[in-house]
Protein backbone atom coordinates (compact mmCIF):
# COMPACT_ATOMS: atom_id res chain seq x y z
CA UNK A 1 0.00 0.00 0.00
CA UNK A 2 1.58 3.02 -0.91
CA UNK A 3 1.05 6.67 1.20
CA UNK A 4 -0.16 8.64 -0.79
CA UNK A 5 -3.79 6.80 -1.45
CA UNK A 6 -3.91 6.36 2.70
CA UNK A 7 -4.10 9.95 3.61
CA UNK A 8 -7.30 10.78 1.17
CA UNK A 9 -9.36 7.73 3.03
CA UNK A 10 -11.24 8.81 6.02
CA UNK A 11 -9.16 8.88 9.36
CA UNK A 12 -10.30 5.90 10.69
CA UNK A 13 -8.89 3.48 8.12
CA UNK A 14 -5.92 6.44 6.98
CA UNK A 15 -5.05 5.15 10.92
CA UNK A 16 -4.84 1.88 9.91
CA UNK A 17 -3.62 2.14 6.70
CA UNK A 18 -0.54 4.47 8.10
CA UNK A 19 0.43 1.65 10.50
CA UNK A 20 0.30 -0.97 7.93
CA UNK A 21 2.86 1.13 5.76
CA UNK A 22 6.87 0.43 6.15
CA UNK A 23 9.57 2.59 8.38
CA UNK A 24 10.13 4.18 5.16
CA UNK A 25 6.41 6.24 4.98
CA UNK A 26 6.75 9.41 6.57
CA UNK A 27 5.30 11.61 4.68
CA UNK A 28 1.86 12.51 4.28
CA UNK A 29 1.15 11.83 7.35
CA UNK A 30 -0.27 14.09 10.10
CA UNK A 31 0.49 13.86 13.92
CA UNK A 32 -3.57 13.95 14.61
CA UNK A 33 -3.98 11.36 12.43
CA UNK A 34 -1.01 8.82 13.62
CA UNK A 35 -3.57 6.35 16.31
CA UNK A 36 -0.01 4.57 17.29
CA UNK A 37 -0.05 7.40 19.95
CA UNK A 38 0.33 7.44 23.36
CA UNK A 39 1.08 4.32 25.63
CA UNK A 40 -0.04 0.97 25.80
CA UNK A 41 0.59 -2.66 27.69
CA UNK A 42 1.56 -5.49 25.04
CA UNK A 43 1.72 -9.03 26.68
CA UNK A 44 3.26 -10.66 24.38
CA UNK A 45 4.88 -14.00 24.59
CA UNK A 46 7.89 -14.45 25.62
CA UNK A 47 9.77 -15.89 22.12
CA UNK A 48 9.25 -12.31 20.68
CA UNK A 49 10.90 -10.48 23.26
CA UNK A 50 13.92 -10.06 20.81
CA UNK A 51 11.24 -9.12 17.87
CA UNK A 52 9.11 -6.58 19.47
CA UNK A 53 12.14 -5.04 21.71
CA UNK A 54 13.49 -4.07 18.20
CA UNK A 55 10.66 -3.37 16.33
CA UNK A 56 9.76 -1.19 19.87
CA UNK A 57 12.81 1.18 19.00
CA UNK A 58 11.24 1.62 14.96
CA UNK A 59 8.08 2.54 16.08
CA UNK A 60 9.21 5.08 18.62
CA UNK A 61 11.25 6.92 16.04
CA UNK A 62 8.23 6.84 13.96
CA UNK A 63 5.08 7.66 15.89
CA UNK A 64 6.88 10.39 18.40
CA UNK A 65 4.48 10.12 21.34
CA UNK A 66 4.04 6.14 21.06
CA UNK A 67 5.11 3.93 23.68
CA UNK A 68 4.78 0.15 24.74
CA UNK A 69 5.28 -1.25 27.86
CA UNK A 70 6.05 -5.09 27.16
CA UNK A 71 5.06 -7.68 29.86
CA UNK A 72 6.84 -11.16 28.59
CA UNK A 73 6.06 -14.54 29.87
CA UNK A 74 4.30 -17.93 29.00
CA UNK A 75 1.70 -17.47 27.04
CA UNK A 76 -0.45 -19.52 29.54
CA UNK A 77 1.13 -17.60 32.38
CA UNK A 78 -0.42 -14.22 30.67
CA UNK A 79 -3.54 -15.16 30.21
CA UNK A 80 -3.83 -16.62 33.48
CA UNK A 81 -3.21 -12.95 34.55
CA UNK A 82 -5.27 -11.45 32.25
CA UNK A 83 -8.95 -13.55 32.95
CA UNK A 84 -7.50 -12.10 36.63
CA UNK A 85 -8.13 -8.84 35.55
CA UNK A 86 -4.30 -7.53 34.81
CA UNK A 87 -4.32 -4.95 33.03
CA UNK A 88 -3.20 -4.36 29.04
CA UNK A 89 -4.49 -3.24 25.66
CA UNK A 90 -2.72 -6.10 23.38
CA UNK A 91 -2.14 -9.44 23.88
CA UNK A 92 -0.05 -11.54 21.95
CA UNK A 93 0.16 -15.60 22.24
CA UNK A 94 2.69 -18.59 20.70
CA UNK A 95 -0.53 -21.11 20.19
CA UNK A 96 -4.63 -20.37 19.49
CA UNK A 97 -5.30 -22.17 22.66
CA UNK A 98 -4.37 -19.79 25.19
CA UNK A 99 -6.01 -17.06 23.13
CA UNK A 100 -9.47 -19.54 22.98
CA UNK A 101 -9.18 -18.86 26.77
CA UNK A 102 -9.27 -15.06 26.49
CA UNK A 103 -12.12 -15.39 23.77
CA UNK A 104 -14.39 -17.89 25.55
CA UNK A 105 -14.06 -15.27 28.77
CA UNK A 106 -14.99 -12.52 26.16
CA UNK A 107 -12.28 -10.27 27.16
CA UNK A 108 -10.59 -10.36 23.18
CA UNK A 109 -12.52 -10.09 19.81
CA UNK A 110 -11.60 -11.89 17.18
CA UNK A 111 -8.11 -12.84 17.59
CA UNK A 112 -5.58 -12.46 14.11
CA UNK A 113 -3.02 -15.14 12.89
CA UNK A 114 0.21 -12.62 12.86
CA UNK A 115 3.45 -15.42 12.66
CA UNK A 116 4.21 -18.75 12.56
CA UNK A 117 6.93 -20.65 14.23
CA UNK A 118 8.77 -24.12 14.52
CA UNK A 119 10.85 -25.91 16.82
CA UNK A 120 14.47 -26.38 16.26
CA UNK A 121 17.12 -28.35 19.04
CA UNK A 122 19.37 -26.33 20.81
CA UNK A 123 22.76 -27.38 22.07
CA UNK A 124 25.97 -25.86 23.50
CA UNK A 125 27.96 -24.33 21.07
CA UNK A 126 29.69 -26.16 18.75
CA UNK A 127 27.30 -29.00 19.16
CA UNK A 128 29.99 -31.38 21.58
CA UNK A 129 27.57 -33.99 21.99
CA UNK A 130 27.17 -34.60 18.02
CA UNK A 131 23.41 -34.14 18.46
CA UNK A 132 21.61 -34.44 14.74
CA UNK A 133 18.18 -35.63 14.83
CA UNK A 134 15.18 -36.10 17.28
CA UNK A 135 16.17 -39.42 18.36
CA UNK A 136 19.43 -38.63 19.20
CA UNK A 137 18.18 -36.58 22.47
CA UNK A 138 16.67 -39.90 23.76
CA UNK A 139 20.71 -41.23 24.33
CA UNK A 140 21.72 -42.14 27.63
CA UNK A 141 23.29 -39.13 30.05
CA UNK A 142 22.30 -36.50 27.94
CA UNK A 143 20.37 -33.82 30.35
CA UNK A 144 17.37 -32.50 28.05
CA UNK A 145 15.57 -30.03 29.79
CA UNK A 146 12.03 -28.82 27.77
CA UNK A 147 8.85 -26.54 28.76
CA UNK A 148 6.60 -27.57 30.93
CA UNK A 149 3.05 -29.09 29.54
CA UNK A 150 0.46 -25.58 28.66
CA UNK A 151 3.23 -23.73 27.77
CA UNK A 152 2.90 -23.72 24.47
CA UNK A 153 6.18 -24.27 23.35
CA UNK A 154 6.52 -27.44 26.05
CA UNK A 155 3.17 -28.61 23.82
CA UNK A 156 4.70 -28.80 20.71
CA UNK A 157 7.84 -30.44 21.75
CA UNK A 158 5.77 -33.18 23.61
CA UNK A 159 3.95 -33.42 20.38
CA UNK A 160 6.98 -33.59 18.23
CA UNK A 161 8.81 -36.23 20.17
CA UNK A 162 5.87 -38.29 19.91
CA UNK A 163 5.31 -38.13 16.32
CA UNK A 164 8.99 -39.25 16.22
CA UNK A 165 8.28 -41.40 18.46
CA UNK A 166 10.82 -40.43 20.50
CA UNK A 167 10.91 -41.41 24.65
CA UNK A 168 12.22 -39.20 27.14
CA UNK A 169 12.36 -37.99 30.61
CA UNK A 170 13.36 -34.21 30.29
CA UNK A 171 15.55 -33.39 33.64
CA UNK A 172 13.25 -29.99 33.92
CA UNK A 173 10.22 -28.45 33.07
CA UNK A 174 10.83 -24.92 32.70
CA UNK A 175 7.86 -22.14 32.74
CA UNK A 176 8.69 -20.24 29.34
CA UNK A 177 11.44 -20.63 26.46
CA UNK A 178 13.53 -17.99 27.78
CA UNK A 179 14.48 -20.20 30.83
CA UNK A 180 14.69 -23.41 28.62
CA UNK A 181 17.37 -21.59 26.58
CA UNK A 182 19.05 -20.03 30.38
CA UNK A 183 20.11 -23.42 31.13
CA UNK A 184 21.71 -25.17 27.99
CA UNK A 185 23.35 -21.25 27.61
CA UNK A 186 24.71 -22.01 31.26
CA UNK A 187 25.97 -25.79 30.83
CA UNK A 188 23.34 -27.59 32.79
CA UNK A 189 21.61 -29.14 30.40
CA UNK A 190 23.19 -30.70 27.49
CA UNK A 191 19.82 -29.94 24.77
CA UNK A 192 16.52 -28.49 24.64
CA UNK A 193 13.97 -27.94 22.06
CA UNK A 194 12.72 -24.46 21.41
CA UNK A 195 11.43 -21.58 18.67
CA UNK A 196 13.81 -21.82 15.90
CA UNK A 197 13.66 -17.51 16.61
CA UNK A 198 15.29 -18.34 20.10
CA UNK A 199 18.11 -19.98 19.27
CA UNK A 200 18.41 -16.91 16.51
CA UNK A 201 17.76 -14.55 19.80
CA UNK A 202 20.47 -16.57 21.59
CA UNK A 203 23.39 -15.70 19.02
CA UNK A 204 26.71 -17.69 19.52
CA UNK A 205 25.64 -18.85 23.34
CA UNK A 206 23.93 -21.69 21.85
CA UNK A 207 24.15 -23.73 18.59
CA UNK A 208 20.65 -24.45 16.48
CA UNK A 209 20.42 -27.58 15.00
CA UNK A 210 17.53 -28.28 12.68
CA UNK A 211 14.17 -30.28 12.55
CA UNK A 212 13.28 -31.68 9.20
CA UNK A 213 9.81 -29.95 8.22
CA UNK A 214 8.07 -33.45 8.51
CA UNK A 215 8.96 -33.97 11.71
CA UNK A 216 8.35 -30.76 12.96
CA UNK A 217 5.57 -28.74 14.45
CA UNK A 218 4.73 -25.46 13.23
CA UNK A 219 2.73 -23.41 15.77
CA UNK A 220 0.57 -20.42 14.55
CA UNK A 221 0.76 -17.08 17.31
CA UNK A 222 -2.11 -14.85 17.21
CA UNK A 223 -2.62 -11.08 18.36
CA UNK A 224 -5.53 -9.38 19.61
CA UNK A 225 -6.71 -6.10 21.58
CA UNK A 226 -8.45 -6.57 24.90
CA UNK A 227 -11.83 -5.23 25.19
CA UNK A 228 -11.07 -3.37 28.37
CA UNK A 229 -8.04 -1.49 26.52
CA UNK A 230 -8.34 2.43 27.25
CA UNK A 231 -5.99 2.88 24.04
CA UNK A 232 -7.92 0.79 21.30
CA UNK A 233 -6.89 3.12 18.61
CA UNK A 234 -3.16 2.70 19.93
CA UNK A 235 -3.65 -1.20 20.36
CA UNK A 236 -5.53 -1.78 16.99
CA UNK A 237 -2.63 -0.31 15.07
CA UNK A 238 -0.04 -1.90 16.89
CA UNK A 239 -2.19 -5.32 15.93
CA UNK A 240 -2.21 -4.19 12.33
CA UNK A 241 1.42 -3.21 12.51
CA UNK A 242 2.27 -7.13 13.87
CA UNK A 243 -0.44 -8.54 11.06
CA UNK A 244 1.25 -6.65 8.35
CA UNK A 245 3.18 -3.36 9.64
CA UNK A 246 6.71 -2.72 10.52
CA UNK A 247 6.38 -4.86 13.27
CA UNK A 248 5.45 -8.34 10.98
CA UNK A 249 8.44 -7.00 8.94
CA UNK A 250 10.66 -7.33 11.89
CA UNK A 251 9.16 -10.59 13.14
CA UNK A 252 10.47 -11.91 9.35
CA UNK A 253 13.84 -10.51 10.01
CA UNK A 254 13.77 -12.55 13.79
CA UNK A 255 13.48 -16.02 11.91
CA UNK A 256 9.42 -15.89 12.20
CA UNK A 257 7.17 -17.33 9.40
CA UNK A 258 4.38 -15.51 7.65
CA UNK A 259 1.26 -16.27 9.16
CA UNK A 260 -0.16 -18.05 6.31
CA UNK B 1 -1.27 1.68 89.93
CA UNK B 2 -1.81 2.39 86.73
CA UNK B 3 -4.11 -0.38 85.59
CA UNK B 4 -6.92 1.96 85.06
CA UNK B 5 -5.20 3.88 82.66
CA UNK B 6 -3.68 1.48 80.70
CA UNK B 7 -6.09 -1.57 80.11
CA UNK B 8 -8.24 1.02 78.79
CA UNK B 9 -7.82 0.47 74.68
CA UNK B 10 -7.48 3.27 72.66
CA UNK B 11 -9.84 4.07 70.25
CA UNK B 12 -7.31 5.42 67.70
CA UNK B 13 -5.24 2.08 67.29
CA UNK B 14 -8.12 0.15 67.29
CA UNK B 15 -8.90 0.50 63.58
CA UNK B 16 -5.23 0.12 62.08
CA UNK B 17 -5.15 -2.89 64.33
CA UNK B 18 -8.46 -4.23 62.74
CA UNK B 19 -6.85 -3.44 59.51
CA UNK B 20 -3.53 -5.29 60.04
CA UNK B 21 -5.57 -8.52 61.40
CA UNK B 22 -8.00 -7.88 58.00
CA UNK B 23 -4.51 -7.89 56.23
CA UNK B 24 -3.51 -11.53 56.82
CA UNK B 25 -6.77 -13.39 57.33
CA UNK B 26 -8.46 -11.82 54.47
CA UNK B 27 -6.28 -13.62 51.74
CA UNK B 28 -6.67 -16.80 53.64
CA UNK B 29 -10.16 -16.69 53.78
CA UNK B 30 -10.73 -15.61 50.14
CA UNK B 31 -7.94 -19.07 49.45
CA UNK B 32 -10.67 -20.82 51.56
CA UNK B 33 -14.06 -19.29 49.64
CA UNK B 34 -11.98 -20.53 46.04
CA UNK B 35 -11.55 -24.26 47.61
CA UNK B 36 -13.49 -26.62 45.19
CA UNK B 37 -14.16 -28.78 48.54
CA UNK B 38 -16.55 -31.32 46.74
CA UNK B 39 -13.44 -32.03 44.69
CA UNK B 40 -10.63 -31.79 47.38
CA UNK B 41 -10.26 -35.31 48.62
CA UNK B 42 -9.62 -36.86 45.04
CA UNK B 43 -7.66 -34.23 44.58
CA UNK B 44 -5.50 -34.37 47.37
CA UNK B 45 -4.93 -38.08 47.11
CA UNK B 46 -4.04 -37.75 43.26
CA UNK B 47 -0.85 -38.74 42.14
CA UNK B 48 0.29 -35.39 41.17
CA UNK B 49 -0.35 -33.85 44.54
CA UNK B 50 0.84 -36.85 46.88
CA UNK B 51 4.29 -37.32 44.52
CA UNK B 52 4.98 -33.26 45.36
CA UNK B 53 4.06 -34.12 48.89
CA UNK B 54 6.36 -37.27 49.51
CA UNK B 55 9.76 -35.09 47.13
CA UNK B 56 9.07 -31.47 49.64
CA UNK B 57 8.69 -34.32 52.86
CA UNK B 58 11.83 -35.85 50.89
CA UNK B 59 13.80 -33.03 50.28
CA UNK B 60 13.06 -30.74 53.83
CA UNK B 61 14.21 -33.51 55.89
CA UNK B 62 16.91 -34.23 54.24
CA UNK B 63 17.72 -29.74 54.32
CA UNK B 64 17.04 -30.28 58.36
CA UNK B 65 19.26 -33.22 58.60
CA UNK B 66 22.14 -31.09 56.78
CA UNK B 67 21.20 -27.83 58.79
CA UNK B 68 21.61 -30.46 62.15
CA UNK B 69 25.23 -31.59 60.58
CA UNK B 70 26.92 -28.52 60.30
CA UNK B 71 24.50 -25.85 61.74
CA UNK B 72 24.55 -27.36 65.14
CA UNK B 73 28.81 -27.38 65.58
CA UNK B 74 28.89 -23.87 64.09
CA UNK B 75 26.13 -22.86 66.94
CA UNK B 76 28.29 -24.47 69.24
CA UNK B 77 31.55 -22.46 68.07
CA UNK B 78 29.96 -19.52 68.23
CA UNK B 79 28.24 -19.77 71.37
CA UNK B 80 30.68 -20.85 73.36
CA UNK B 81 33.90 -19.96 72.14
CA UNK B 82 36.00 -16.90 71.55
CA UNK B 83 36.39 -17.87 67.48
CA UNK B 84 37.80 -14.82 65.74
CA UNK B 85 35.89 -13.39 63.05
CA UNK B 86 32.70 -14.50 65.05
CA UNK B 87 30.51 -11.16 63.98
CA UNK B 88 31.70 -11.93 60.72
CA UNK B 89 30.61 -15.57 60.57
CA UNK B 90 27.13 -14.56 62.53
CA UNK B 91 26.69 -12.07 59.72
CA UNK B 92 27.21 -14.29 57.05
CA UNK B 93 24.88 -17.27 57.97
CA UNK B 94 22.48 -14.87 58.59
CA UNK B 95 22.44 -13.53 55.09
CA UNK B 96 20.19 -16.23 53.86
CA UNK B 97 17.03 -14.92 55.95
CA UNK B 98 17.42 -11.86 54.39
CA UNK B 99 19.29 -12.49 50.77
CA UNK B 100 15.67 -12.75 47.86
CA UNK B 101 15.83 -16.72 47.75
CA UNK B 102 16.24 -16.38 43.84
CA UNK B 103 19.62 -14.49 44.54
CA UNK B 104 20.56 -17.63 46.60
CA UNK B 105 19.28 -19.84 43.72
CA UNK B 106 21.40 -17.47 41.19
CA UNK B 107 24.19 -17.72 43.80
CA UNK B 108 24.01 -21.86 44.41
CA UNK B 109 24.04 -21.80 40.42
CA UNK B 110 26.96 -20.14 40.16
CA UNK B 111 29.21 -22.23 42.81
CA UNK B 112 27.73 -25.91 42.29
CA UNK B 113 26.45 -25.43 38.35
CA UNK B 114 27.27 -28.36 35.97
CA UNK B 115 30.19 -26.00 34.51
CA UNK B 116 31.68 -24.57 37.58
CA UNK B 117 34.95 -26.56 38.78
CA UNK B 118 32.86 -28.18 41.69
CA UNK B 119 29.81 -28.90 39.19
CA UNK B 120 32.94 -30.33 36.65
CA UNK B 121 34.12 -32.69 38.92
CA UNK B 122 30.81 -33.87 40.59
CA UNK B 123 29.64 -34.21 36.65
CA UNK B 124 32.85 -36.74 36.33
CA UNK B 125 30.82 -38.93 39.21
CA UNK B 126 27.72 -38.45 37.57
CA UNK B 127 26.00 -36.05 39.71
CA UNK B 128 24.45 -33.37 38.32
CA UNK B 129 23.12 -31.21 41.16
CA UNK B 130 20.97 -28.94 39.05
CA UNK B 131 17.89 -30.92 37.77
CA UNK B 132 18.03 -33.13 41.16
CA UNK B 133 16.50 -34.30 44.74
CA UNK B 134 19.88 -33.50 45.93
CA UNK B 135 20.16 -30.06 44.72
CA UNK B 136 16.43 -29.31 45.75
CA UNK B 137 17.14 -30.60 49.40
CA UNK B 138 20.74 -28.25 49.34
CA UNK B 139 18.76 -25.14 48.18
CA UNK B 140 16.16 -25.21 50.64
CA UNK B 141 18.96 -25.68 53.29
CA UNK B 142 21.10 -22.93 51.99
CA UNK B 143 17.66 -21.02 53.20
CA UNK B 144 16.83 -22.90 56.11
CA UNK B 145 19.79 -23.78 58.27
CA UNK B 146 20.40 -20.06 59.53
CA UNK B 147 17.08 -20.43 61.37
CA UNK B 148 18.65 -23.80 63.11
CA UNK B 149 22.24 -21.77 63.99
CA UNK B 150 20.61 -18.62 65.45
CA UNK B 151 18.47 -20.56 67.38
CA UNK B 152 20.65 -23.08 68.90
CA UNK B 153 23.35 -20.64 69.10
CA UNK B 154 20.69 -18.23 71.53
CA UNK B 155 19.88 -21.60 73.26
CA UNK B 156 23.34 -21.93 74.31
CA UNK B 157 23.92 -18.52 75.09
CA UNK B 158 21.33 -18.13 77.79
CA UNK B 159 22.47 -21.21 79.57
CA UNK B 160 24.94 -20.94 82.33
CA UNK B 161 27.76 -23.26 82.32
CA UNK B 162 27.57 -24.47 85.85
CA UNK B 163 26.91 -28.04 84.76
CA UNK B 164 29.72 -28.48 82.31
CA UNK B 165 31.89 -26.91 84.99
CA UNK B 166 30.75 -29.31 87.43
CA UNK B 167 31.17 -32.45 84.61
CA UNK B 168 34.58 -30.74 84.42
CA UNK B 169 35.55 -31.50 87.95
CA UNK B 170 33.78 -34.43 88.24
CA UNK B 171 36.29 -35.47 85.38
CA UNK B 172 34.33 -36.25 82.06
CA UNK B 173 36.42 -35.13 79.31
CA UNK B 174 35.89 -32.59 76.73
CA UNK B 175 33.85 -34.54 74.03
CA UNK B 176 31.98 -36.59 76.92
CA UNK B 177 31.06 -33.44 78.46
CA UNK B 178 29.63 -32.37 75.26
CA UNK B 179 27.47 -35.43 74.32
CA UNK B 180 26.40 -35.95 77.92
CA UNK B 181 26.07 -32.42 79.17
CA UNK B 182 25.76 -30.04 76.32
CA UNK B 183 23.88 -31.01 74.16
CA UNK B 184 21.03 -32.97 76.23
CA UNK B 185 20.50 -29.48 77.55
CA UNK B 186 20.50 -28.01 74.13
CA UNK B 187 17.91 -30.38 73.09
CA UNK B 188 14.83 -28.06 72.87
CA UNK B 189 16.51 -25.61 71.45
CA UNK B 190 18.13 -27.95 68.56
CA UNK B 191 14.39 -29.15 67.84
CA UNK B 192 12.99 -25.62 68.02
CA UNK B 193 15.98 -24.74 66.07
CA UNK B 194 14.75 -27.82 63.49
CA UNK B 195 11.89 -27.41 63.26
CA UNK B 196 11.54 -23.68 62.07
CA UNK B 197 14.25 -24.82 59.82
CA UNK B 198 12.18 -27.53 58.23
CA UNK B 199 9.17 -24.81 57.95
CA UNK B 200 11.49 -22.34 55.87
CA UNK B 201 12.61 -25.88 53.62
CA UNK B 202 9.16 -26.84 53.15
CA UNK B 203 8.04 -23.58 52.01
CA UNK B 204 11.40 -22.61 49.94
CA UNK B 205 10.68 -21.77 46.01
CA UNK B 206 12.87 -19.28 45.14
CA UNK B 207 16.41 -20.67 45.36
CA UNK B 208 15.21 -24.23 44.45
CA UNK B 209 13.22 -23.39 41.04
CA UNK B 210 16.76 -21.36 40.07
CA UNK B 211 19.16 -23.85 41.11
CA UNK B 212 17.52 -27.23 40.65
CA UNK B 213 14.92 -26.50 38.19
CA UNK B 214 11.35 -27.92 38.03
CA UNK B 215 10.38 -31.84 37.33
CA UNK B 216 7.77 -34.16 39.17
CA UNK B 217 9.22 -36.15 41.83
CA UNK B 218 12.85 -35.16 41.42
CA UNK B 219 12.44 -31.26 41.84
CA UNK B 220 8.86 -30.18 42.21
CA UNK B 221 8.26 -29.64 45.35
CA UNK B 222 4.61 -28.88 46.98
CA UNK B 223 5.42 -24.89 46.74
CA UNK B 224 6.53 -25.28 42.49
CA UNK B 225 3.86 -27.71 41.84
CA UNK B 226 1.39 -24.87 43.36
CA UNK B 227 3.24 -21.95 41.05
CA UNK B 228 3.50 -24.15 37.74
CA UNK B 229 -0.35 -25.24 38.15
CA UNK B 230 -1.22 -21.63 38.69
CA UNK B 231 0.99 -20.19 36.33
CA UNK B 232 2.35 -22.58 33.80
CA UNK B 233 -0.99 -24.67 33.25
CA UNK B 234 -3.48 -22.24 34.67
CA UNK B 235 -4.90 -25.12 36.37
CA UNK B 236 -6.17 -22.54 39.41
CA UNK B 237 -8.03 -25.14 41.11
CA UNK B 238 -5.03 -27.18 41.28
CA UNK B 239 -3.45 -24.36 42.41
CA UNK B 240 -5.59 -23.79 45.47
CA UNK B 241 -5.39 -27.32 46.71
CA UNK B 242 -1.77 -27.19 46.74
CA UNK B 243 -1.68 -23.86 48.78
CA UNK B 244 -4.18 -25.31 50.88
CA UNK B 245 -2.52 -28.44 51.81
CA UNK B 246 0.46 -25.89 52.31
CA UNK B 247 -1.33 -23.82 54.33
CA UNK B 248 -2.49 -26.59 56.28
CA UNK B 249 1.19 -27.94 57.22
CA UNK B 250 2.14 -24.25 58.11
CA UNK B 251 -1.08 -23.97 60.61
CA UNK B 252 0.04 -27.59 62.37
CA UNK B 253 3.89 -26.43 62.62
CA UNK B 254 2.82 -23.41 64.38
CA UNK B 255 0.43 -25.39 66.92
CA UNK B 256 3.13 -28.29 67.65
CA UNK B 257 5.35 -25.34 68.36
CA UNK B 258 3.61 -23.22 70.05
CA UNK B 259 4.27 -24.57 73.76
CA UNK B 260 6.46 -27.31 73.55
CA UNK B 261 9.45 -25.51 71.87
CA UNK B 262 9.06 -22.05 71.17
CA UNK B 263 9.31 -21.50 74.76
CA UNK B 264 13.51 -22.15 74.51
CA UNK B 265 13.26 -18.79 72.06
CA UNK B 266 11.75 -16.81 75.18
Amino acid sequence: MKIGAGALLPSGITAIALAACGATSTSGRSASADPLNGSITVFAASSLTSAFNTAEKGLELDHPGFTAQYSYGSSQTLVSQLINGAPADVIATANTSTMQQLVAKGLVDTPQAFCKNKLEIIVAPGNPKGIKTLADLAAQGLLVVLAAPGVPVGDYATKALKAANVTLTPKSLQLDDALVVEQVESGNADAALVFVTDVVAAGNKVTGIPIPDAQNVIGTYEVAVLKASANQGAAQAFVTSAVSGDVQTQLLADGFLKPS
Amino acid sequence: MTRGVTRRPLLGLLIPAAVAVLFIALPLIGLLLHVDWSNLPSELVSSDVLTALRLSLECSIIAVAISLVIGVPLAYLLARTSLPGRRLIRGLVTLPLVLPPVVGGIALQTALGRTTPIGTVLDHFGIVLPFSTAGAAIAEAFVGFPFLVITVEAGLRQRDDRFEEVAATLGARPWRRFWRVTMPLAAPSIAAGAALCWARALGEFGATITFAGSFPGTTETLPIAAYTSFEGSGQIGMAITLSLLLLAISILVLVVLRDRWLGALQ
